[in-house]
């Protein structure tokens, strides 16, 4: 079928306002990050002189860096204790035929959409018991309820896509379990960790109410939480230049991950529903 | 090696991640149900007394839990309808081959990467009363003639929240949808060409259909996601009442007031409307945990 000249120019149109509504939030975040003073209250496309000061004073006003380091270690420690766990149970899950498997199955999916807030007052007094309340392991412990629950669900779909017969080779040659997960699965699963662990990683960087609730002071604190307190205090209108300086410093790192493994990403993201 | 020492290995597999999850979630859970019925308070844990249903009672006559859940219901409900819709419209252009399609899909999922907490901000400035861009632009095409108070006008605080939360969201609708789309077979489309059948009526009677399975599982996904909402209310609307969703309300109980257990009878309450959900969802959906051959 051949399209009109009108047709495709309503298509264009359709597609530019897609990627306009998609993008406009961050190139005004940006925009905005690159103003100071009376300059922000102009509504323009381009600063007309662009001010970097907002940058280093998202650093002078607070310790920002420990932030990111404390964001970075928190969704680093979180994910590689998820994975490690979730590789082993999901090869019990996807390979081994055994009674209670489909119970199983439905816990792990009811666990991950769990609301966090059900767990909060019971979850601060564990992290109080075991001395961890404003201290960044907390944030790794409770957030293993979320993305335990997810890595073993995704990595369960994935391995269920193995063929079968890498298996029966190895069970032929009298391989034990352990053997056949650590030297015959492992080495196959690098892709589908590295889309699991990234999902993972996001969702632990991006988690705000655990984080909130159980850090203190400014050192502990992890991005999101540094960024929502941003001028909290003030009673004047508040720093948005630097607000926005300190939104588009953690999300570019985002925006090239997503770019980066786009494929990944929509494929571990597809998996992560359940087909019905 | 025979199945029933596969079966017991699977176990041995699976025991890590369940103790993990035992602590980390059974027994908070259990904590919390158990707080729900004592006047725990955040200040003196030691010394908490059995109330009963007293917390419950308190609750239920509360009306700004009422409230909460009047606001959390209709964020829930707007948000997700809008966000099927859009998604729906960004997966169908996704769908058709054009230049820079690639590039266009990896936009689209930009908004899902970025912190809730970093979206809230940029939209809190966009949404500003005085300097905003939403305002001046609205300003210029002369649909309002006065600048609004966004997120501070009770009536317009959760149109923003909701505006944010659809832009945030439609990417993982979206996705989800075109690759359901992706799995439709051509020939049915190629039969409805030859028939002459006009597009809208194609959409409506072939590609709805077809795609009702996981359209369905989406849309449950994200209303369960919707009902727990907390930061993007926290961030843009700055705590008040009249904005307050369910988890909102029950964390300002617990670390605000310091009212463990009259916070944890709300959080149990909201625990129990998702856990039905769930069960819905579970049931409706069909979910199929086990493929059919193994």
């Amino acid at each position: 079928m051949r399209r009109s000249v009108l047709q495709r120019a309503l298509f264009g149109a359709v597609v530019a306002l897609i990627a306009l509504y998609t993008l406009f939030p961050f190139y005004w975040a940006v925009v905005t990050s690159l103003k100071t003073g009376s300059a922000l209250f102009e509504v323009e496309p381009w600063p007309r002189a662009p001010a970097w000061r907002n940058y280093p004073q998202v650093f002078e006003q607070q310790p920002f860096f420990t932030s990111i380091l404390n964001s970075v270690l928190v969704a680093t420690s979180t994910v590689a204790v998820s994975l490690f766990l979730s590789v082993t149970a999901s090869y019990a899950l996807a390979r081994v035929r055994f009674r209670g498997r489909a119970p199983l199955l439905l816990m792990f999916l009811g666990v991950s959409m769990f609301p966090q807030i059900a767990v909060l007052s019971g979850m601060f007094e564990l992290i109080r018991w075991l001395g961890l309340y404003n201290r960044f392991p907390s944030m790794t412990v409770s957030y293993l309820i979320f993305t335990l629950p997810f890595t073993v669900w995704v990595l369960t779909t994935f391995m269920r896509e193995l063929p079968k017969e890498l298996e029966e080779a190895a069970v032929m040659d009298g391989a034990t379990p352990w053997t056949i997960v650590t030297r015959v699965f492992l080495p196959l699963m690098g892709p589908s960790l590295v889309t699991t662990g990234l999902l993972a990683f996001i969702a632990a960087w991006n988690e705000f109410l655990f984080a909130l609730t159980f850090t203190l002071t400014s050192e502990e604190r992890t991005v999101p939480v540094a960024i929502s307190l941003i001028g909290g205090g003030s009673a004047f209108e508040l720093p948005w230049g630097v607000i926005m300086a300190a939104s588009v410093i953690v999300t570019v790192p985002l925006i090239a991950l997503v770019l980066a493994f786009q494929r990944r990403i929509v494929s571990g993201l597809t998996a992560g529903a359940v087909k019905g | 090696m025979d199945a029933r020492r596969r079966a017991r290995s699977a176990w041995l597999f699976l025991a890590p991640s369940l103790a993990v999850l035992a602590l980390v979630a059974g027994w908070p859970l259990l904590r919390t149900f158990w707080f729900s019925l004592t006047d725990a308070d955040l200040g003196g844990m030691e010394e908490t007394r059995f109330v009963g249903l007293e917390n419950y009672r308190e609750l239920f006559s509360d009306w700004l839990w009422w409230l909460s859940v009047w606001t959390t219901f209709r964020f829930a409900i707007i948000s997700v309808l809008l966000e099927t819709a859009l998604g729906l419209g960004i997966a169908m252009v996704l769908h058709a081959r054009f230049a820079g399609r690639g590039v266009l899909r990896a936009a689209v999922l930009i908004p899902w990467a970025i912190p809730t907490v970093v979206s809230a901000r940029m939209w809190g400035w966009m949404f500003n009363d005085v300097y905003g861009v939403v305002n001046e632009i609205l300003l210029k095409l002369g649909i309002i003639q006065d600048a609004l108070a966004w997120t501070a006008d009770p009536r317009l605080a959760l149109p923003a929240v909701i505006a944010v939360d659809v832009w945030k969201t439609t990417p993982f609708m979206t996705l989800l949808i075109l690759a359901a789309l992706q799995t439709l077979p051509d020939d049915v489309y190629e039969a409805a060409q030859i028939d002459g059948a006009r597009p809208l009526r194609v959409f409506f009677r072939i590609t709805l259909p077809l795609i009702r399975g996981p359209l369905m599982v989406a849309v449950i996904f994200r209303m369960l996601d919707a009902l727990r909402v907390f930061d993007v209310f926290y961030v843009l609307t700055s705590n008040s009442n009249e904005t307050l969703p369910m988890a909102g309300y029950a964390r300002r109980k617990m670390f605000e007031l310091q009212e463990l257990g009259a916070g944890a009878a709300a959080a149990s309450t909201l625990f129990a409307i998702i856990a039905l959900f769930t069960a819905v969802y579970l049931v409706a959906a069909r979910v199929r945990v086990e493929p059919e051959a193994t």
